[in-house]
C-alpha cells in the first residue's frame, strides 16, 4: 500500500545516511481538494506535488477521477531566504514553519508560507498556451525589422507544454517580534491569523502594511513570563472563533465578537495536573505542540510530548479522550532532555470523518488511533519496508510481557528518525508523512473513501 | 513533590545541563528560542528545589554531628581535675537536657566520663556563653561563604558580644545547638559564592538573630537552607553558572547593560527564559 514519492530505481544506499540539513521537511499540507500537496523545508524551499489523474479505462466512466492517482512534483520554488535583523543583530532562519492553502476561487492556487518572521502569499498558476504570431517580434522574441513587415496579423494562442508559474503576491513583514509558529486561514476567506510566542495578529489577505493584534500575553515585566503561545487555529466554520494553545498545556477559545483584544478567553480548557506524576520535566511534557479543530468544528485535538488528547468544545474541565502515544518514554525523560528530543514538536491530524487521529513518534513510527474503539496502531515510514503497493505492517515497541518477533526494544529506538509533520487528505484515506528529508504518501486501497459515520 | 526516582545528584547534573542549554541557546542560529528557554528554566527551578531539599537535610544532619563533636573536642581541651564534682551535679540539674546531647556524643566515641561531660558543658557554657547571657538571641546559623565577609554582615552579630573578630563557641539554650562562630560567620567546607550574594546573605543573617525560641527552630533551619541555596554552585563545574549567578545577584544589570536598546530580544528573551528561576532566587 505504500508509495514512495522518490524514484526507487536509483541506488541511494551510500547517500541515505547523509542528510543535508536544508532538505529536512518542516511542514506538509494538502489543499482543500487534496489534489495538491505542499511541503516546506529548512532551506526555505516549497515543493508542490499534484495528484495525477489516472484513468483505468474499462471500469471508469468518462470524466471520473481515478482513485489510484500518484503524486508527482508540480512545482518547486524558493519561498524564503536567510535574513538578518540588523537592529537586533539576529539571524532569521529561512526554514518554512507552516504552509496553509487558501480556498480556491479561480484557476490559480494560493498558499501562505511563513518562516520565523515573514509571511508570504504565493500565487501558483498554470500556463499551457502561449501567444504566437506577433507582428513586431519574431519567434525568438527579437524585434523584427519594420521594413520586412508587409501585413498585419492577430496573434493566436497555441497550446504549449504546461508551465507552472509561482509568483509572490503579498509579503506580510514586520508583524512579529517573536518567532511565528502558526498561521491559519479564516473561513471568511479574507483574513488569516499568525501567532508567535507571545502575540497573535490578524491580517487581511489584501493588506500587508497593517495587522490587528488580537492576543497579547506578553507580561509587563518579562521576568514574570510563565507561558508562551505554541499554536493557534481558526474555527473551520465560525469566522469569529479561534483557539490557541500554551506551553502550560492549556487551550483558550476566543471569540472576536467579545472584544477587539482577546486577551481574556471565552473558554479555558485545562486538565488538572496529577500531583502523583510530578517530575522535573512535568512542565515540558505538558506543553502543547499542536492543536487542530476537527472537521466538524465540535472537537479539538492536541498533542503534548507523550499523549494526544481530544477535547469537546462544550466541556472545558478536561479532555474527553486521551491516547498514549509513547508512554514507554516516561522513564527516559532525563536522557531525552539531555539530547534535546524532549523539545520535539509533534503535529497531529484528523481524518476526514474525524473518526481517526494520527500523530508521529520516533524511529520513523507514527500512530493512528481509532476513536470509536480507542485502539491504536503503530506504523512505520521507512524505505526498506515499504515497496510500492506493499501493505504497511503494524509495528510494536516492546514494553514487557511476551516478546513477539519484530518487536522493537525501547533502547533500540532511533531518536534521530522522528515523524514530526504529517497531513491527511481532506476527503480520502491518503496520508502524507514527512520523515526527515523524505516524504511518504500512503493510500488506503481497501477503503479509499472515508466511510461516513 | 518531585518524583522519587530523582535524587540529589541528578538534580545537580540537571542544573548544569540546563544552564549549558541556556548558554548555548544564545549563540544559536535564528536567535534565542523563547519557548525552549522557558521550559529549560522550569527544569532548572524544579532541580533546584529538589537540590535544596536534599542539601538542607544533609547539612542539618551534618551539623548535628559536628556540633556534638565540637562539644566533645572542647571537653577534651579542658582539665577535668580543676572542676568540682558538686558543681557539676548542680549544672547537670539545671542543664539536664543538655546531657542528652553529650550523651549522644559519648556514644559516638568520645571517651570521657559522664561527669566530665557535664562539667565540660557547664564550662563551655560559662565562658563563651557570657555573650549568650547578655543577649537573649543566641542562635547563629552557618554561612556558606569562605571568603572574609564584608563588615556590614558582621553588624548583626555585634549585639552578641563582638563576635566578629574572634572565635566564639555558643550554645543555644533553646535548641541545644552548639555552634562555633568566627568573624561573624561560620566556616564550612562549602562553596565560594560570588560577592553578588552578600546582600542576600545579610538579609538572612538578620532573620537569624531574631530566632529565640523553640518555635523558631524550623525557621532557623529553613533559613539555613536558603543560605545554602546560594552556594550550590561549587558542585557544578561550569563557569557559566557562576557568571549567571553573579548576573542574577546584581539584578540583571550585567545582561542589560550590554544592550543599548532595552527591547533587544537577546536580553529580553534571556531574561524571560531565566525569569522563573531567578525570581525564586531573588525572593529569597
Amino acid at each position: 500500500m505504500g508509495e514512495d514519492a522518490e524514484s526507487p530505481k536509483i541506488n541511494h544506499t551510500f547517500l541515505r545516511d547523509y542528510v543535508t540539513e536544508a532538505d529536512v521537511i518542516s511542514t506538509v499540507e494538502f489543499n482543500q481538494t487534496g489534489d495538491l500537496l505542499a511541503t516546506g523545508d529548512k532551506g526555505g524551499r516549497v515543493v508542490i506535488f499534484q495528484r495525477e489523474i489516472e484513468s483505468k479505462g474499462e471500469s471508469e466512466e468518462v470524466g471520473e477521477t481515478g482513485d489510484s492517482g500518484e503524486y508527482n512534483v508540480y512545482s518547486t520554488f524558493q519561498s524564503h531566504e536567510p535574513d538578518f535583523d540588523y537592529l537586533k543583530s539576529l539571524e532569521i532562519e529561512e526554514k518554512i514553519n507552516k504552509i496553509r492553502w487558501l480556498p480556491q476561487q479561480n484557476a490559480a492556487h494560493f498558499l501562505l508560507s511563513t518562516n520565523d518572521k515573514t509571511i508570504k502569499l504565493w500565487k501558483v498558476s498554470e500556463r499551457d498556451k502561449r501567444p504566437e504570431g506577433y507582428n513586431l517580434k519574431d519567434e525568438e522574441g527579437r524585434l523584427k525589422d519594420i521594413s520586412t513587415i508587409t501585413s498585419l496579423q492577430v496573434p493566436v494562442l497555441k497550446p504549449t507544454d504546461l508551465m507552472v508559474e509561482v509568483r509572490p503576491r503579498r509579503v506580510f513583514a514586520n508583524g512579529h517580534t517573536y518567532h511565528v509558529n502558526s498561521i491559519s486561514v479564516n473561513s471568511d476567506g479574507e483574513t488569516y491569523l499568525s501567532a508567535d510566542d507571545l502575540r497573535i495578529n490578524m491580517w487581511h489577505l489584501g493588506i500587508t502594511d497593517r495587522s490587528f493584534n488580537i492576543v497579547d500575553i506578553k507580561p509587563a515585566n518579562m521576568e514574570d513570563l510563565t507561558e508562551v503561545i505554541t499554536a493557534a487555529e481558526f474555527h473551520p466554520q465560525h469566522c469569529h472563533l479561534f483557539v490557541y494553545s500554551s506551553s502550560k498545556g492549556t487551550l483558550r477559545l476566543c471569540d472576536m465578537r467579545a472584544s477587539a483584544l482577546c486577551d481574556r478567553h471565552t473558554k479555558l480548557f485545562e486538565e488538572p495536573e496529577d500531583p502523583g506524576s510530578r517530575s522535573f520535566f512535568s512542565e515540558i511534557i505538558s506543553s502543547v505542540s499542536d492543536v487542530k479543530f476537527s472537521h466538524s468544528g465540535r472537537y479539538l485535538l492536541t498533542r503534548d510530548y507523550l499523549t494526544a488528547k481530544v477535547w469537546d468544545l462544550n466541556m472545558d474541565k478536561g479532555p474527553v479522550e486521551t491516547y498514549q502515544v509513547h508512554e514507554y518514554l516516561r522513564s527516559k525523560l532525563c536522557s531525552l532532555y539531555e539530547n534535546d528530543c524532549i523539545f520535539d514538536k509533534f503535529e497531529c491530524v484528523w481524518n476526514s470523518s474525524d473518526s481517526v487521529i494520527m500523530t508521529g513518534a520516533y524511529n520513523s513510527f507514527f500512530r493512528m488511533f481509532d476513536r470509536e474503539t480507542g485502539r491504536g496502531v503503530t506504523l512505520e515510514a521507512w524505505r526498506e519496508s515499504s515497496k510500492p503497493r506493499a501493505v504497511l505492517r503494524t509495528r510494536r515497541v516492546y514494553t514487557g510481557g511476551k516478546r513477539r518477533r519484530g518487536d522493537v526494544g525501547v533502547d533500540s529506538l532511533d531518536f534521530t528518525k522522528k515523524i514530526l509533520h504529517m497531513a491527511w487528505h481532506p476527503s480520502e484515506n491518503i496520508i502524507a508523512i514527512a520523515a526527515t528529508n523524505n516524504l511518504y504518501i500512503f493510500q488506503d486501497r481497501v477503503n479509499p473513501e472515508t466511510q461516513a459515520q | 513533590m518531585i518524583g522519587g526516582m530523582e535524587g540529589g545528584v541528578d538534580a545537580q547534573s540537571l542544573i548544569s545541563i540546563s544552564l549549558m542549554k541556556i548558554h548555548n541557546s544564545r549563540t544559536q542560529r535564528g536567535g534565542i528560542k523563547l519557548h525552549k528557554n522557558l521550559l529549560v528554566s522550569y527544569v532548572l527551578r524544579n532541580a533546584r528545589q529538589v537540590y535544596i531539599k536534599e542539601k538542607y537535610a544533609e547539612i542539618y544532619r551534618m551539623q548535628q554531628y559536628e556540633e556534638v563533636m565540637t562539644v566533645c573536642n572542647e571537653i577534651q581541651e579542658l582539665n577535668p581535675l580543676d572542676l568540682d564534682a558538686e558543681e557539676a551535679d548542680e549544672e547537670e540539674r539545671s542543664r539536664g537536657e543538655e546531657s542528652s546531647v553529650c550523651g549522644a556524643a559519648l556514644q559516638r566515641g568520645a571517651a570521657q566520663p559522664a561527669a566530665l561531660c557535664r562539667t565540660g558543658s557547664a564550662v563551655s557554657g560559662c565562658c563563651p556563653l557570657e555573650d549568650v547571657g547578655k543577649d537573649p538571641e543566641p542562635s547563629y546559623y552557618r554561612s556558606c561563604c569562605m571568603e572574609a565577609p564584608p563588615a556590614a554582615p558582621c553588624d548583626p552579630f555585634t549585639g552578641s558580644g563582638g563576635a566578629h573578630c574572634n572565635k566564639t563557641t555558643v550554645l543555644d539554650l533553646d535548641t541545644h545547638v552548639v555552634t562555633t562562630v568566627e568573624n561573624g560567620f561560620l566556616h564550612q567546607d562549602c562553596c565560594c559564592a560570588p560577592t553578588g550574594q552578600s546582600a542576600a546573605k545579610k538579609r538572612k543573617v538578620e532573620f537569624g538573630c531574631c530566632v529565640s525560641d523553640l518555635d523558631d527552630v524550623p525557621d532557623f533551619t529553613r533559613k539555613r537552607a536558603k543560605r545554602e541555596d546560594c552556594s550550590f554552585s561549587d558542585y557544578t563545574d561550569t563557569s557559566n553558572i557562576s557568571n549567571l549567578i553573579s548576573i542574577f545577584g546584581s539584578g540583571f544589570s550585567g545582561l542589560l547593560s550590554r544592550q543599548a536598546d532595552l527591547e533587544q530580544i537577546c536580553s529580553k528573551q534571556a531574561l524571560a527564559s531565566l525569569g522563573a528561576w531567578t525570581r525564586a532566587i531573588v525572593a529569597f
